[in-house]
């Protein structure tokens, strides 16, 4: 299992990465290996949409079960990754790489202060295993 | 005499939320409405419920003994009788999938092959395994589209010439959401093609009916170019009778397939239960409300098997997340239409349907043929078609049924300024003698 130490993470399984006042969302290898095979991606929001922490961001559909991914920090949204639609099996493959889902600009820099950092919540997982 | 619950089952109940009798239970509701006093009959034997009930039975004259030209969304065919017969076999007299459905695959293949039959005749790729009605349908399919703008667009373009009690359940869904409902003001007598001014950027869909509410058929490949343009969705409520000899609504690009089912194996029975048809494009299938039954093969032995599909995104799992919080089907009914459709194959449909419509236009053309009637209807035509009357529709129709016949639909129930205009239907059950006579009964009464 891979936890990046650059990244910022929720116990919800989303995870950031900062640069500059954007942020870029995706869900974490934790998530991809229990929700097993990513059949279908589906996003709530569009680009240039505003939106709060907590929001619905979409929702990622496994064999297993559908999930809805929720944004771990506020901010106007600036790109959407189309591609995930086509090809949701990136999820599984590449979770912090091809499979991003969001980049945002940040509302609330301080809303990223909040968030787990790798060892967190490496251990926050290890507590849910 | 049946307790639900006995005395004893009660006082632990109220012990357990801490009320003292059922009377200090139920304090919170007005006085004057808690116990009301119902006025109802004595009770009845078997036997004396059984005679009031045959009492009133026999003031029933069954569709079969008179002419009948009443149509407006639910049709009289003909049932074969195997229909009922495999209908009412044990195996699959419920209504319901099971809670376990794989373990029912007889009733799992029976919804896979109606599903089957409604993609041959919509050209659609995915269909569900049913829906309530055709009005139910038509409100998910708006829902469906409302849900694929990624709840963007507010706004959906029904057809004035949709059936009203469609209009009016889609009006319902969507009453509490900050959604709108338009075209209402538009002439419900004009073409479609004037619904493109009214399509913007903020239109989830434009639904039209196929045949429409008046029987008429129009082309609607420029509209459903015209919603595309502005990304929004075809919509087409169909009669599915007409499918049998009408382009399919994939021929316009029509992105979602909803209708009523009735005509196909079902009898009117005073107005359901009836069938809700709902097809989509495969892009969309994720947003199709309901469940989907779906094909597959064991892996050991290479067996076919069914499943049901895609429920992860189901009411059962997703709970208030599901794409429809309507998860049950109209399982029984669905199985009716997939009889009769098996049954009467894909010539013997488009047998039925022209049938309809040349005993339409026989109809239509010996009305017309009559002094002081009119054919309204201009337009190329199913099975139904509007006739103005030179007295008020209501009292044609009691005219009528004093001598034996069932009249058409009074139009003015619905459309302002109608109230002279009637709605003729006719199907393959209505022989020419029976137009015949109608004719000849119109003439005496006018």
């Amino acid at each position: 299992m891979n936890f990046p130490t650059d990244l910022k993470y929720t116990t919800k399984d989303e995870w950031i990465r900062v640069e500059g006042n954007t942020a870029t969302i995706g869900i974490s290898d934790f998530a991809q290996d229990a929700l097993s095979d990513i059949v279908f991606v589906e996003y709530a929001v569009s680009e240039g949409d505003d939106v709060g922490k907590g929001d619905t961001l979409g929702t990622i559909e496994s064999v297993k079960a559908a999930s809805d991914v929720y944004f771990p920090v506020g901010g106007k949204i600036v790109a959407v990754n189309e591609d995930l639609l086509d090809a949701p099996e990136l999820v599984n493959t590449d979770p912090y790489g091809e499979a991003w889902m969001i980049k945002i600009e940040l509302g609330d820099p301080a809303e990223v202060e909040s968030m787990l950092d790798a060892a967190a919540y490496e251990a926050d997982t290890k507590g849910r295993e | 005499m049946f307790h639900p619950h006995t005395d004893t089952d009660r006082e632990k109940m109220l012990a357990a939320i801490g009320a003292k009798s059922l009377e200090e239970l139920f304090e919170i509701v007005p006085e004057d409405i808690r116990f009301p006093d119902l006025d109802l009959p004595k009770t009845h034997s078997e036997m004396e419920a059984y005679n009031a009930l045959y009492g009133l039975h026999t003031k029933n004259v069954p569709g079969i003994r008179m002419p009948n030209f009443l149509g407006a969304g639910a049709y009289r065919h003909y049932v074969p009788a195997a229909v009922d017969a495999i209908l009412r076999r044990g195996e699959f007299f419920t209504a319901y999938t099971p809670y376990q459905p794989e373990i029912s695959q007889g009733t799992l293949q029976a919804i896979f092959e109606y599903q089957s039959h409604v993609i041959n005749l919509t050209g659609m790729d995915a269909s569900n395994a049913s829906h309530y009605d055709g009005a139910t349908a038509a409100a998910e399919a708006v829902n469906m589209a409302y849900g694929i703008s990624r709840k963007k667009k507010k706004k959906a373009i029904i057809s004035p010439a949709l059936h009203p009690h469609y209009r009016e359940t889609i009006d319902t869904y969507f009453k509490p959401a900050d959604f709108d409902i338009g075209g209402e003001d538009l002439d419900p007598w004009s073409n479609p093609d004037t619904l493109i001014d009214s399509i913007d950027e903020d239109t989830a869909c434009v639904v039209v009916q196929y045949p429409d509410f008046f029987g008429r058929v129009f082309d609607y490949t420029a509209l459903g170019k015209a919603a595309h343009e502005a990304g929004s969705l075809l919509v087409m409520v169909v009669n599915p009778m007409a499918l049998g000899m009408l382009k399919a609504p994939s021929e316009f690009d029509a992105d979602i397939v909803c209708g009523e089912g009735q005509p196909f194996g079902i009898g009117l029975s005073y107005g359901g239960p009836y069938l809700g048809m709902l097809a989509t494009k495969k892009k969309h299938v994720r947003s199709l409300a309901g469940r989907i039954v779906g094909e597959t093969e064991d892996l050991v032995e290479r067996k076919r098997g069914y499943v049901l599909t895609l429920s992860a995104r189901e009411q059962h799992i997703r709970r208030e997340r599901a794409s429809s919080n309507i998860c049950s089907n109209q399982g029984l009914m669905a199985l009716a239409a997939t009889i009769y459709l098996t049954m009467v194959g894909k010539e013997g449909l488009r047998e039925v349907a022209e049938l309809c419509y040349q005993n339409a236009h026989y109809a239509a053309s010996q009305i017309a043929g009559l002094d002081n009637f009119e054919l309204v209807t201009d337009q190329t035509f199913f099975n139904e078609f509007v006739v103005k009357c030179p007295k008020p529709a209501e009292e044609i129709n009691k005219a009528l049924l004093e001598k034996g016949i069932i009249g058409g639909y009074e139009i003015g129930k619905d459309f302002d300024g109608m109230e002279n205009h009637l709605m003729f239907a006719v199907t393959e059950l209505n022989p020419k003698e029976d137009i015949d006579a109608l004719v000849s009964a119109l003439k005496e009464v006018a």
